[in-house]
């Protein structure tokens, strides 16, 4: 494979059984094998059968991509694999909180970008306020870049998830 | 009788869970997180353990018995340093796909994580050596982890499992749950044995058509099991076509049979690699292409369609791409290849046939194993050619430790067989041969068991002669005495002008007096004209051996293919000077 193979970021959902180590397996692999994690969201999605969700973004060739995907799918407590971005259409969303400290009139244009870009306030004192957005991580990373001159102290984010489009589970 | 008294501890539900997995034998080192695993073991009679001296050499020993045998090594050592000694066994199992379960002794669960006398995160540690590893951390789900585990370890690609057991978990009691008497379901890990049909219609296709074709097997096949080998066997003879052996898939063809092009790769036959370099069709079957095996990945086989038979996903497509991929147990696509080939009866192009087998028979007269002996000093390929003289009419089983010796050793000793060959192929462990053949000597007590050795390799698991001692297991070592480091002396020589740093091997131990020291036979040998007698000296004495063969301290191992060089830029011997190697590869290993 050629060095100037294109490096291409997808997004991979993975199904584990919810067992101890299953997150050091799967950054362990990562690391390990010196690929890219750009953002890693897991929590627990079905409590009955014990089963996690991961998601993961990660970039490389092709090549690099079809091993990921071989290595997540070898490690023993893994259910299923998905290479969202190849297999059909999906959506991606992130949340982030986002803190502002200003007053004046950056306090009032932080809360009317805010409003444009449909964050919520969830915590607001006399010179700060705390806004949660959601939405695509560019959308995200908008927004944030937007605060950055109106006083931005702090933030936080998610990382993605995702989910194919259409009635099929994963 | 009270209740509590029928329930058994962990301890004894391991051993009875450790019967029914059918084990015989456990090579372990005992400590005090595990004492209560030795104070079971004392109580029974069905297992068999084996006190080595050192617990790297205890998975060693587990992997040289599931090696020759087919069957799950199993392993038993305690918290701590016990499981540390263990983790070079558990890599060196992982890269050459070995079936091993390991049980580390851990501390009791209420102490986990606070730096406890002899404890280590053993699996942290592990993690990335095994192919799964489990901590258990309540007696109710030892027995069913303990089934799971072997399930783990032999099927799909086999591997190193580590079980790590808390010592209040071995001493709490519970009632024990048997294995499963259908064949065992994992929730998650379903190994993909039998092949798609359609990939088996096109791959038969390509083989038919082929007009330069290849087989290249390697260690899936053995893995797979003698079935496979046999199989594997049938499908060259019926299509006529050449194949080549990696270093782990000596055996899975006879050696002596005509097809056979010898060993392929770095030390590889001129043959072997240049019929892979020009083939136009490649059936590799149960092989990885590992780097020891391309050289340059863009100069490797550039003119060919490739198939690739494995039963691991993962290995597809990771260094080369592949035309055809055929996921699926080595045995079974075999099976299928030959059921296609005879339902078909196809008309090879025997003309291209013949002209691809005339030009690798103009590679083969080069004769690149030929060396220049001497009537004064032994040389190694010479000592080896000796050996298997005095050997092949005998059942016997080879193990190595790492060098030149192992690589000598496998151009010059024939495999007619699967699992009579165990040696460290993918982390190349120096150490690794002497308990390996441990282990084999305990599956086959009867059999003519060798560790080719090197005389800095055989130090680094030396104490074993202790263990031989004990068993009385008539193990023969044979060191090709070169009192270098010689495969890293060559590449001194090669790649760093000569400048032979910390390669000389200095103060050996007089190896006669050392085998007497434990009670075993020495006998050393210089000239030429003495080795049969040695060799013949060696092999009739019902005891554990060292033979010390001087030899040529200079002699280097070819042929070679420099590292970041291709299969065509192959130095035949002494006298072919290596083209100037780019940075690149002398960045390789
Ligand atoms: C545990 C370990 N340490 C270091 C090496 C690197 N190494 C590879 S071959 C070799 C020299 C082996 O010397 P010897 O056993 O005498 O064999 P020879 O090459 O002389 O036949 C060394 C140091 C290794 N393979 N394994
Ligand atoms: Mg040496």
């Amino acid at each position: 494979m050629s060095k100037d193979t294109p490096v291409v970021a997808h997004t991979i959902s993975v199904l584990v059984a919810n067992e101890p180590g299953i997150l050091a397996r799967v950054v362990g692999l990562f690391s390990g094998r010196g690929y890219n994690i750009e953002s890693l969201t897991v929590a627990e999605t079905d409590a009955k059968q014990s089963l996690s969700r991961i998601t993961i973004v990660t970039k490389g060739t092709p090549m690099i991509i079809e091993q990921i995907k071989a290595q997540l799918a070898r490690l023993v407590p893994v259910y299923r694999v998905r290479d969202l971005t190849v297999e059909g259409p999906h959506i991606e969303r992130e949340l982030a909180l986002v803190k502002v400290r200003s007053t004046g009139d950056k306090r009032v244009e932080a809360l009317r970008l805010a409003d444009v870009f449909r964050a919520k306030v969830i915590d607001a004192k006399a010179d700060s306020f705390v806004f949660e957005v959601t939405g695509s991580s560019d959308k995200v990373q908008t927004f944030v870049g937007l605060m950055e001159t109106l006083g931005l102290v702090d933030v936080g984010r998610t990382g993605i998830v995702a989910m194919s489009r259409g009635g099929e589970p994963l | 009788m009270k209740p509590e008294e029928s329930a058994t501890t962990g301890a004894d539900l391991l051993v009875k869970a450790l019967i029914d997995e059918d084990v015989e034998v456990v090579f372990g080192y005992p400590g005090g997180a595990v004492l209560p695993i030795y104070d079971s073991l004392f109580k029974q009679n069905r297992l068999r353990h084996i006190l080595v001296r050192h617990e790297q050499a205890a998975v060693h020993a587990a992997e040289g018995y599931a090696r020759s045998t087919g069957k799950v090594g199993v392993v038993l050592v305690t918290s701590g340093p016990g499981a540390t000694n263990a983790v070079t066994g558990l890599t060196d199992a992982l890269m050459d796909s070995i079936p091993i379960v390991c049980l580390t002794g851990q501390v009791p669960t209420h102490l986990i994580g606070n730096d406890a006398f002899q404890e280590a995160d053993t699996t942290g540690i592990t993690r990335p050596c095994t192919k799964h590893n489990y901590l258990v951390k309540a007696v109710d789900a030892l027995a069913r982890t303990v089934h799971e585990a072997f399930y783990v370890a032999r099927s799909g690609r086999p591997g190193p499992v580590v079980i790590d057991l808390p010592k209040d978990v071995l001493m709490n009691k519970h009632d024990y749950t048997a294995p499963p008497k259908v064949a065992f379901e994992h929730k998650s890990y379903r190994p993909q044995t039998k092949p798609d049909p359609k990939k088996i219609a096109q791959a038969l296709e390509m083989i038919i058509h082929a007009k330069r074709p290849v087989f290249y097997a390697g260690g899936g096949v053995i893995n797979s099991g003698p079935k496979a080998s046999k199989l594997l066997t049938q499908l060259v003879h019926l299509t006529g076509y050449p194949i080549t052996n990696t270093l782990m898939g000596l055996g899975s063809f006879p050696a002596s049979d005509k097809q056979f092009l010898g060993m392929l790769g770095m030390h590889g036959t001129y043959e072997a690699n240049l019929a892979m370099h020009g083939c136009d069709v490649m059936i590799n079957i149960g092989a990885r292409f590992d780097d020891r095996i391309t050289g340059n990945l863009t100069m490797f086989s550039p003119g060919s369609k490739k198939i690739h038979v494995d039963i691991d996903p993962s290995s597809i497509n990771k260094n080369v791409r592949v035309d055809l991929a055929v996921v699926g147990d080595a045995t079974l696509v075999l099976e299928e290849l030959i059921k296609g080939w005879k339902a078909k009866q196809p008309k090879v192009d025997q003309k291209a046939l013949k002209a691809w087998w005339a030009q690798i028979e103009t590679w083969r007269a080069r004769d690149c194993l030929a060396y220049k002996s001497d009537k004064q000093t032994i040389k190694p390929q010479f000592a080896l050619e000796r050996l298997y003289h005095h050997i092949k009419n005998r059942d016997h089983y080879i193990t190595t430790e790492v060098g030149q010796h192992q690589m000598w050793a496998a151009q010059f000793l024939k495999f007619e067989q699967p699992n009579r060959w165990m040696t460290s192929g993918g982390l190349g462990t120096m150490g690794y041969g002497f308990p390996a053949a441990v282990g084999v000597q305990i599956a086959h007590p009867d059999a003519l068991v060798i560790d080719v050795a090197g005389e800095a390799s055989i130090l680094m698991n030396i104490q074993e002669l202790s263990t031989v001692a004990q068993y009385r297991l008539p193990v023969k070592i044979f060191i090709l005495n070169n009192q270098y480091m010689g495969m890293v002396r060559q590449w001194q020589e090669l790649l760093h002008g000569s400048r032979y740093s910390e390669s000389y091997m200095e103060s050996l131990p007089d190896f006669v007096k050392l085998a007497e020291a434990f009670g075993a036979k020495g006998l050393r040998c210089h000239e030429p004209s003495k080795l049969d007698d040695t060799i013949k000296e060696m092999i009739a004495l019902p005891h554990p051996v060292i033979v010390d063969v001087v030899v040529d301290q200079k002699e280097n191992c070819f042929p070679m293919i420099p590292s970041g060089a291709a299969h065509n830029e192959m130095l035949l011997g002494p006298d072919d000077k290596a083209g100037k190697l780019s940075d690149e590869g002398m960045a390789l290993v």
